[in-house]
C-alpha cells in the first residue's frame, strides 16, 4: 500500500485553479522531486501536504489515515522552507532543539540527539552559531538538521538549495541524498531544477500548470517524455516534424531527407523528438549546416540550420576532429533513440 | 591627480555641506549652548536678567524638593506612558500585520490617521469627554447613576498617561510594525510544523524577534512623553506641572529664563543620557536579531 497518498487534490484560490487533479501514491523511502516551472503550483501542493492551505477537493492520506484532519503542529512532518525559515534568536543548537522541545523529550536525551544531527549534516562545533552568523549552505544545514531531528514521517523540501550558488548545491545534493539514503525518510522536493531533480530523486512528477505531465524514474521521463511540455522541460530537445507513410510496405517515417522504419501505431504527421546528445554526423540523414560551434570542455554544443527547422547537437569531446562552422553535414540518429508523437498543429 | 586637484577633492565634501552645517549650528547649537549659559546666569524681580556665571539656579534645583518631585513625575508619567503603548500598540501591530490586503491598509490609516490631527486637538478631545462636571462621558455615566462624582481625569497623571498614550501610540505602532515586516513570512509555519501551538509560536518565535522593534519604539516614546509640552499643558495645566511646563512657565510667567534654562538643561542631559544608555544596551542584547 501506499505510504503517502494523495487522492485527486485540487486547489482553488478564489476562481483560479491551483493544482488539479493532482493524484500520487508515495512508497515509504521514496524519494519524489515536484519539477515544474515557477507558477504551476509546486509550493501550494507541498503546503497541502504540510497542512498550511487546506485542499479545496480530494484526499491526502498518511498510511491510510487521512491527514487534511490533523493539525499541522500535530502532522509530524519535517519542513525545509525555500528561505530556510530559522529563527534568528536562537542558535543553531537552540534550533534544532526546538521541535524535541515541543515534544517533550527529556533535555539530555535533547542535547544528544542535537549534536548527533548537528554532526549529521556537517555542522559539529557551529551548536552556539547564530544563523545570521552563517553562510546560506550552513543556514541550509541547520534546517536540515532541525527538520529531521524530528524523525518525520515524510521530509518536505521546498526548493531548499535554490539559494546556493552553483558548486555549493552540486555539493548539497550529494550530501542530502547521502543522508536520505542513510535515514531513508520519505523525501519529497520540489524544485525547478531538472539536474536537480534527475540527481536526487527515485522519481519526478513533471508538472504544469497545476497538473501532472508526467510520473516516472528520471530515465522515463528523460528517455520516454509523456508530452512536448515534458520533453521540452527536461533538458534540451529537436523537434521535427515528419510524416509516417503507410503507403508504401514497410511503412517508413520520413523527416526531411531522414528516414527510418516506422513505429508500430501511429500515422501521417508526426513530431519526432531526439536529445541533441544522441545526434551524429554521418554520410547520410538529414541535412544540415553547422551555425556556431561551441567548445564547452567535456563536450561540443553545434547549433545548426537542418531542413527541418533548427537542429542542436552535442558531441563528447573525445578528441575526433569535429566539423567547423559552416560545413554542410548529414545528421543521423538510432530509431530507439528517438520518441515520435502524432502531430497536433497538423 | 595633481595636489591642487587633490586638495579641491578634499575640500568639496566640506564646502557642499557647508549651508546644512551652518543652518543646523546656526538654529541648533547655537541656541542650544545659549540656553545652557543662560541657565548660570542670575534673575531678580527688579533687575533682570544678569550675566554673571553662578551656580544659584542650579543649586536650587538641587536643594528644593519641589524640583527633584517635578522631574520624578515627569519621568514616571513618561515611563507609564511607554509601557502602556508597548502593552497595547505591539499586539495592535501583530494583529494588524496578520490582517488580509484591503483590511490591512485601513486599519493601518486608522492608526496613523491620528498623526495627521494636531496633538492640542486630540487632548482637548480627551478633556471634551472627561473634563470634569461637564465631560461628555462623565455626564453621561452620573446620569444613569452609574458614578456619583465624575471620573476624576483632568488634573491627574492617570489623565496625563492615557492621552499622551493616545497621542504617542502611532510612533509604537509603526516601531513594532517594521520589526514584523522583518519576519520570515514562513517563519510561524516553521514554528508550527515542529508542534508549537499559538501562544507558543508568540511567545518562543514572534516576541523574542520583535523586542527590538517594541524597544526602539519604547525609547522614542518615552522621550517623547519625557518633554512633551501641549499634553500636560492641556491636562494638567498649572496644578500638574511636568519639567516641559515648569520650564515654559518659568520662561514666560515668572520671566525667570535662567531657571527655566536650568530646568530645560537638565531635562535635554537627562533624556540624552537615558536615550542613549538604553540604545546601547539594547543594540548590545540583541545584535543578534538586529543584524
Ligand atoms: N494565496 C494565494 N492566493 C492566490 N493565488 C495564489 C496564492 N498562492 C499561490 N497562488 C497562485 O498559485 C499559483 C501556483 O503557486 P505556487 O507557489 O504553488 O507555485 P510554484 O510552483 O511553487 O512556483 P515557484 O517555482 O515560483 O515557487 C501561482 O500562479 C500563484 O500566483
Ligand atoms: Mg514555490
Amino acid at each position: 500500500m501506499a505510504y503517502l497518498e494523495l487522492d485527486r487534490v485540487a486547489k482553488q484560490f478564489g476562481a483560479q485553479t491551483v493544482v488539479d487533479d493532482f493524484s500520487l501514491s508515495v512508497g515509504k523511502g521514496e524519494f519524489i522531486s515536484f519539477l515544474g516551472p515557477s507558477g504551476c503550483g509546486k509550493t501550494t501542493t507541498l503546503q497541502m501536504i504540510a497542512g498550511f492551505l487546506d485542499p479545496t477537493r480530494g484526499a491526502i492520506r498518511l498510511e491510510g489515515k487521512d491527514l487534511t484532519a490533523i493539525h499541522p503542529a500535530k502532522r509530524g512532518l519535517g519542513i525545509v522552507f525555500q528561505s530556510y525559515a530559522l529563527f534568528p534568536h536562537m542558535t543553531a543548537a537552540e534550533n534544532v532543539a526546538f521541535g524535541l522541545e515541543m515534544r517533550g523529550v527529556p533535555r539530555s536525551e535533547r542535547a544528544e540527539r542535537v549534536r548527533a544531527a548537528l554532526a549529521m549534516v556537517g555542522l559539529a562545533g557551529y551548536e552556539e552559531r547564530h544563523p545570521r552568523r552563517m553562510s546560506g549552505g550552513q543556514q541550509q544545514r541547520v534546517a536540515l538538521a532541525r527538520a529531521l531531528v524530528i524523525k518525520p514521517s515524510v521530509l518536505l523540501l521546498d526548493e531548499p538549495l535554490s539559494n546556493l550558488d552553483a558548486k555549493l548545491r552540486e555539493e548539497m545534493q550529494i550530501e542530502l541524498r547521502q543522508i536520505q539514503r542513510t535515514i531513508g525518510t520519505t523525501t519529497i522536493l520540489v524544485t525547478h531544477d531538472q539536474n536537480e531533480a534527475m540527481s536526487l530523486s527515485d522519481r519526478i512528477v513533471v508538472m504544469s500548470q497545476g497538473k501532472i505531465e508526467q510520473i516516472g524514474t528520471p530515465q522515463e521521463t528523460y528517455e520516454k517524455p509523456a508530452s512536448a511540455f515534458v520533453s521540452q522541460f527536461l533538458g534540451k530537445t529537436n523537434d521535427f516534424a515528419g510524416t509516417i507513410d503507410r503507403t508504401v510496405s514497410p511503412t517508413l517515417l520520413v523527416a526531411g531527407s531522414w528516414r527510418a522504419p516506422a513505429p508500430a501505431g501511429l500515422g501521417g504527421p508526426v513530431t519526432v523528438s531526439i536529445r541533441p546528445e544522441r545526434i551524429g554526423f554521418g554520410d547520410t540523414g538529414l541535412s544540415a549546416k553547422i551555425i556556431t560551434r561551441i567548445f564547452q570542455g567535456n563536450h561540443w554544443l553545434f547549433q545548426c540550420d537542418s531542413e527541418c527547422g533548427p537542429a542542436i547537437v552535442i558531441r563528447q569531446n573525445d578528441g575526433q576532429a569535429q566539423p567547423a562552422e559552416g560545413d554542410a553535414v548529414r545528421l543521423t540518429w538510432r530509431p530507439e533513440d528517438m520518441s515520435v508523437r502524432a502531430r497536433a498543429d497538423a | 591627480m595633481s595636489a591642487a586637484a587633490e586638495e579641491r577633492g578634499a575640500r568639496a565634501p566640506w564646502a557642499l555641506t557647508a549651508p546644512a552645517l551652518m543652518l543646523f549650528v546656526g538654529v541648533l547649537l547655537i541656541p542650544l549652548a545659549m540656553t545652557v549659559m543662560l541657565s548660570f546666569h542670575d534673575w531678580g524681580q527688579y533687575k533682570g536678567i544678569e550675566p554673571v556665571f553662578i551656580l544659584k539656579n542650579w543649586h536650587e534645583i538641587a536643594s528644593d524638593p519641589y524640583y527633584a518631585e517635578m522631574f520624578w513625575r515627569t519621568f514616571r508619567i513618561a515611563i507609564l506612558t511607554t509601557l502602556l503603548t508597548a502593552l497595547l500598540g505591539a499586539p495592535e501591530a501583530y494583529i494588524l500585520n496578520r490582517m488580509s490586503g484591503r483590511w490591512k491598509s485601513f486599519f493601518l490609516l486608522v492608526i496613523l490617521g491620528p498623526l495627521l490631527i494636531s496633538v492640542v486637538a486630540r487632548t482637548l478631545g480627551w478633556a471634551l469627554l472627561f473634563g470634569g462636571n461637564n465631560g461628555l462621558v462623565n455626564k453621561l455615566l452620573m446620569s444613569v447613576g452609574a458614578i456619583r462624582s465624575p471620573i476624576p481625569f483632568m488634573f491627574t497623571e492617570t489623565g496625563m498617561v492615557v492621552a499622551l498614550a493616545h497621542v504617542m501610540m502611532p510612533f509604537m505602532v509603526l516601531s513594532v510594525w517594521a520589526a514584523l515586516q522583518r519576519l520570515d513570512p514562513q517563519i510561524e509555519n516553521a514554528a508550527m510544523s515542529l508542534g508549537a501551538g499559538p501562544m507558543t509560536i508568540i511567545r518562543r518565535i514572534i516576541m523574542p524577534q520583535i523586542m527590538p522593534g517594541v524597544l526602539s519604539g519604547a525609547i522614542i516614546v518615552f522621550s517623547l512623553s519625557a518633554s512633551a509640552f501641549a499634553t500636560p499643558a492641556i491636562i494638567g495645566g498649572r496644578r500638574l506641572k511636568v519639567a516641559a511646563t515648569l520650564a515654559y512657565d518659568e520662561f514666560l510667567n515668572t520671566l525667570n529664563w535662567p531657571l527655566g534654562a536650568a530646568v530645560a538643561t537638565l531635562l535635554l542631559v537627562a533624556l540624552v543620557l537615558i536615550v542613549v544608555g538604553s540604545n546601547a544596551l539594547i543594540e548590545r542584547r540583541y545584535a543578534e536579531v538586529f543584524r
